[in-house]
């Protein structure tokens, strides 16, 4: 709960507690540390051994809790429901999957400077757009700069219409439907249906090497860490409070004296930079992209992780897409017919029974103890709480 | 975007603050707003009274923006046409406005809410920054207190009683710091005692900018002791000071005598 003089902390502490920093830290260098030394140092024999493939599917589960931070940002504080947050991510990793394809070099399967989709559709020479995207520097920028240029585009036209709402829902969906059939097409230059893939090197390094796999990992797990404590950083700002305001009562926001194009803009254009970083990081590991990342059932997924955390939480969002990709990895493989209905079943269960998803677990199964376990004579520590906190849980 | 306010400051006594000139609202051939001519002096407490359906919400609507008149211009201070500007702008402009339901941020805390209010810069990067300094959080303190809400500061909004709702709601126009201020029906399901604290607020802030009151509670707006506007049907029917208006032939028979009768008791 916010104390009353928030404000006159330091930046840091205003966004944690150093206990809460700790802990933090502590997590942040397990996730980001550990996991790589259990594949490297580690034996394969040993219990603790993770595999390569462990490794690089968890590598693609940090990106994935990136795209959720934007996600959380837009609907769990704004109340935006965007159901196009893969136009942004895919985005971000064609930017990246440009860079590759141009350093796979006479490795490919025609031996030929062309990426091979361009040699078996007979193109004498790479489209005008395609040779910046030789400079590794060019594609990191453009895979920030080309989502978030469109997003500014996009949201300042429907929010400047005041677009809200399920429509909003709609029109992304439609856009992310639309972009989805256009990538399809050959003429694009990107590869069509195929997209693109059989990367061998970023930067210089091998992608077969399972060093470099680890590397990017890290690099993931490092991604996440300065996502979220941007993310953070918004949230606690009175910039923060806005958005939440204008989730709450856009009326009351207008009649205060603020605009909510620029700030629904803002955190549009954020949410979208931050998909871009997470699909460049995305490509690499998982070695493809193509237009099923445009599919609208890959954007809605990113709103059941965030509902599955919990909305307004930034924890929440990141431990929504960390549960739910992980059930989804284990049930695709053990029962994979069964996947869609357990999807559907969990996100039914989450807003039914945990309408503030799983991060509110904790503090349900508290109230749910006051109150049906036997009395103790005194119980002074559930009266400590400030009023709003005691409130929330005697309503809960 | 600060010269109208400025102008404010120059109005002489017995200048207006806001003026409808010939206003008409028409949805859709029903007109809310018939050809109305209004205007409130500066430094003025007013009071709007009339039957359901007698434009009284439509004229705070009208002037704070969120609806723009069909026909006619309203004036702020000396020539600021409000009817070419948006919302938020004319609210920037010193113009605050209460809802009939209280309108507040209900999952932020009393005290965040009246710092959203905070006058102020209302831009993205000014926001991010932002950090309240010593005179703001004053501020904010003081206006706690003004509206009785300093052992609630720490509470979500959501939490309060309906009636805290609406001082809160009346505290964060006072951060804003308008010239005008509207207030639509602030004492709709008080209790007396409630009302009557209100009563105080009002006359406590009318002391130092204009107010303009719609209200159904004849108790109430006879507390007020101030010049008193009777709408019905989108224009004027009558205006004075509540005992002429209560006597007027017309008002009693908009009213059917019911509500004269009862201020008579």
């Amino acid at each position: 709960m916010q104390t009353p003089d928030a404000s006159m902390l330091p930046l840091w502490r205003r966004l944690h507690s150093p206990q809460q920093w700790a802990f933090i830290a502590c997590l942040s260098v397990l996730v980001i540390a550990v996991v790589p030394l259990l594949n490297s140092a580690v034996k394969p024999s040993s219990w603790f051994y993770l595999s390569d493939f462990q490794v690089t599917l968890f590598g693609k589960y940090l990106t994935y809790a990136i795209l959720a931070l934007g996600m959380d940002l837009l609907w769990g504080y704004t109340g935006i429901l965007s159901l196009g947050q893969g136009v942004f991510f895919a985005l971000g990793g064609y930017c990246m999957g440009m860079y590759l394809m141009l350093h796979i070099g006479l490795e490919g399967q025609y031996h030929n400077e062309l990426p091979d989709f361009m040699v078996f559709l007979n193109w004498p020479k790479l489209p005008w757009y395609w040779p910046p995207f030789r400079n590794f520097g060019f594609a990191t920028v453009a895979s920030v700069a080309v989502p978030t240029s469109f997003a500014a585009l996009f949201g300042f036209l429907a929010f400047r219409s005041r677009i809200r709402g399920v429509y909003l829902s709609i029109i992304t969906q439609a856009l992310t439907y639309a972009l989805m059939l256009l990538f399809f097409l050959n003429e694009l230059g990107l590869g069509g249906n195929n997209g693109l893939t059989d990367y061998k090197t970023v930067a210089g390094y091998r992608l077969k090497e399972m060093s470099t796999m680890r590397g990017l990992y890290v690099l993931s797990g490092i991604v996440l860490l300065l996502s979220y404590v941007a993310c953070r950083w918004i949230t606690r700002s009175k910039l923060g409070r806005v958005l939440e305001a204008i989730r709450d009562g856009e009326n009351r926001v207008r009649f205060s004296g603020y605009s909510p194009l620029g700030f629904k803009l803002f955190v549009f254009v954020v949410a979208a930079g931050i998909a871009g970083i997470a699909g460049a990081l995305y490509v690499p590991q998982v070695g493809i992209i193509n237009p099923s990342r445009l599919d609208p059932a890959e954007s809605i997924e990113v709103a059941i992780w965030v509902a599955v955390g919990g909305r307004g939480t930034l924890v929440g969002a990141i431990l929504g897409s960390l549960v739910v990709n992980g059930l989804k990895s284990w049930l695709t493989n053990k029962y994979p017919a069964s996947w869609l209905y357990v999807l559907g079943s969990v996100f039914v269960g989450v807003v039914m029974l945990l309408p503030d998803g799983l991060v509110s677990l904790p503090r349900r199964l508290m109230a749910a103890w006051v109150r049906f376990a036997p009395r103790a004579p005194e119980e002074p520590r559930i009266l400590e709480p400030v009023p709003a906190a005691k409130e929330k849980e005697l309503g809960a | 975007m600060t010269r109208p306010v400025d102008e404010v400051e120059k109005l002489t006594p017995h200048e207006s603050i806001i003026q409808l000139e010939s206003c008409t609202v028409s949805f859709d051939g029903f007109k809310a707003m018939n050809n109305l001519t209004f205007y409130v002096e500066v430094g003025e407490l007013r009071v709007v009274i009339g039957p359901n359906g007698a434009g009284k919400t439509t004229l705070i609507d009208v002037i704070s923006g969120k609806v723009k008149p069909t026909h006619g211009r309203v004036i702020f201070a000396h020539d600021t046409d409000l009817s070419m500007l948006r919302d938020y702008e004319i609210s920037n402009l010193g113009i605050g406005r209460k809802f009939q339901t209280p309108t507040t941020f209900e999952k932020h805390t009393v005290r965040e809410n009246l710092e959203l209010s905070l006058k102020g810069r209302r831009s993205v990067w000014s926001t991010l920054f932002s950090k309240l300094d010593a005179q703001d959080r004053e501020k904010i303190d003081a206006t706690l207190e003004r509206v009785g809400l300093r052992d609630r500061a720490g509470w979500k909004a959501g939490l309060l009683s309906h009636g805290q709702k609406q001082w809160l709601e009346i505290g964060m126009l006072i951060m804003q710091d308008p010239k005008l201020l509207l207030l639509d029906e602030p004492v709709a399901g008080m209790s007396d005692e409630e009302t009557a604290k209100t009563g105080d607020l009002i006359r406590s802030i009318a002391k130092d900018r204009s107010v303009m009151v719609v209200e159904h509670d004849m108790e109430f707006v006879r507390g007020l002791n101030s010049k008193v506007t009777v709408l019905h049907e989108g224009s004027i029917l009558c205006e004075g000071s509540m005992d002429k208006v209560q006597n007027d032939p017309r008002v009693i028979e908009v009213y059917l005598g019911r509500d004269s009768a009862k201020g008579h008791a």
